[in-house]
């Protein structure tokens, strides 16, 4: 390590950005705790799937637009990287209705 | 004077990709990082989605919550609670992550250096978990255990998805911890400081994020639903 001089300025931490990092950070261990709530009083089903996806979107919404910034980022930037996940939707349907399908076809 | 401004913004949205400028906002690193993640993203959504394929078609399948029901040190009929103790862990290494680079933007090396150091904590805990968690899952409950091929629990194809998909994750995760290891050893030896910016943490940090995003999904469809 250089024990020389160097002009860099450290800047002051700014209160208002650590407690909206501590928010975040809470908002996803409250849903996860919940996810644990309905996983142990909810009987499986429709519903509780539906609500655990809903809360699954919740939560990676909040790590891409807040910890991976992309809330913060361009337009554009933001549209690129949105959009091409509608494959994946495509993809989801598709194979889950091929799976129903083969399920029929079987038993 | 209106009109003079509105010409002003609409020839500076002409020539937003003329060239000269980033119409993005970002550096050439952080959108290749991002056109990497989104095709990692696909990976992990073929993997996930064809297990859900194959769950639909089967005739029967486990019910994750009697299969992921130990906790090391104990005897005890936990179930979820080993997961979840690991998404814990891997959720508060994502914080750790985003203080870091915060820190980094601030130019403060020491603080980098911190929230780095339990970055790396937080992803070697993780993956021991996981070793504990595959290790319990292959030897089973003296019925025989899971292998590629056939598994105590149901279909062959529920231990192969599981060893495929969170194994994948889990090679992710290690080779997270190795990156965010050479750019705490970077840090410490003041590159940044040198290059006069902290970028690094942020695009690292990108990729960190994204482990933790998948995980999030592999803990809904594995171990919840």
């Amino acid at each position: 390590m250089s024990t020389e001089e160097t002009n860099i300025i450290v800047e002051p931490v700014d209160k208002s950005k650590i407690r909206h990092i501590v928010n975040v950070a809470l908002i996803l261990f409250f849903v996860t705790v919940v996810e644990f709530i309905i996983a142990f009083t909810l009987a499986s089903g429709g519903l509780r799937t539906s609500i655990f996806v809903i809360m699954t979107i919740v939560k990676a919404f909040y790590i891409v637009s807040e910890f991976m910034h992309l809330g913060h980022e361009a337009k554009g930037l933001r549209w690129a990287i949105i959009f091409p996940t509608i494959l994946a939707v495509w993809l989801i349907i598709a194979l889950l209705m091929e799976g129903s399908f083969i399920h029929m076809a079987r038993y | 004077m209106d009109t003079t401004t509105a010409t002003a913004t609409t020839a500076k949205e002409e020539n937003l990709w003329d060239g000269g400028q980033s119409p993005f906002k970002v550096s050439y690193g952080k959108l290749m990082m991002w056109i990497f993640l989104l095709s990692d993203a696909f990976t992990f959504s073929a993997l996930l989605i064809s297990y859900g394929m194959v769950r639909f078609s089967a005739e029967s399948w486990p019910v994750p919550e009697e299969v992921f029901s130990a906790i090391p040190f104990t005897h005890a009929y936990m179930p979820l609670v080993f997961v979840g103790i690991m998404t814990f862990i891997l959720i508060l290494s994502s914080v750790t992550m985003v203080l870091a680079v915060e820190a980094g933007r601030r130019m403060d090396r020491k603080g980098v250096e911190k929230w780095m150091f339990w970055t790396i904590v937080g992803g070697i805990v993780f993956l021991s978990c996981q070793a504990w968690e595959w290790s319990h899952f292959i030897h089973g409950t003296g019925l025989g255990g899971a292998s590629l091929s056939s598994n105590e629990y149901g279909p062959p194809a529920f231990a192969a998805y599981f060893f495929f998909i969170t194994g994948f994750h889990g090679t992710h995760v290690l080779s997270g911890v190795v990156i965010n290891y050479i750019i705490y050893y970077n840090t410490v030896r003041g590159v940044y400081d040198e290059r006069g910016h902290y970028e690094m943490i942020e695009k690292v940090g990108l990729y960190w994020h994204f482990v933790d995003l998948v995980w999030v999904f592999v803990f809904t469809f594995f171990y919840l639903v």
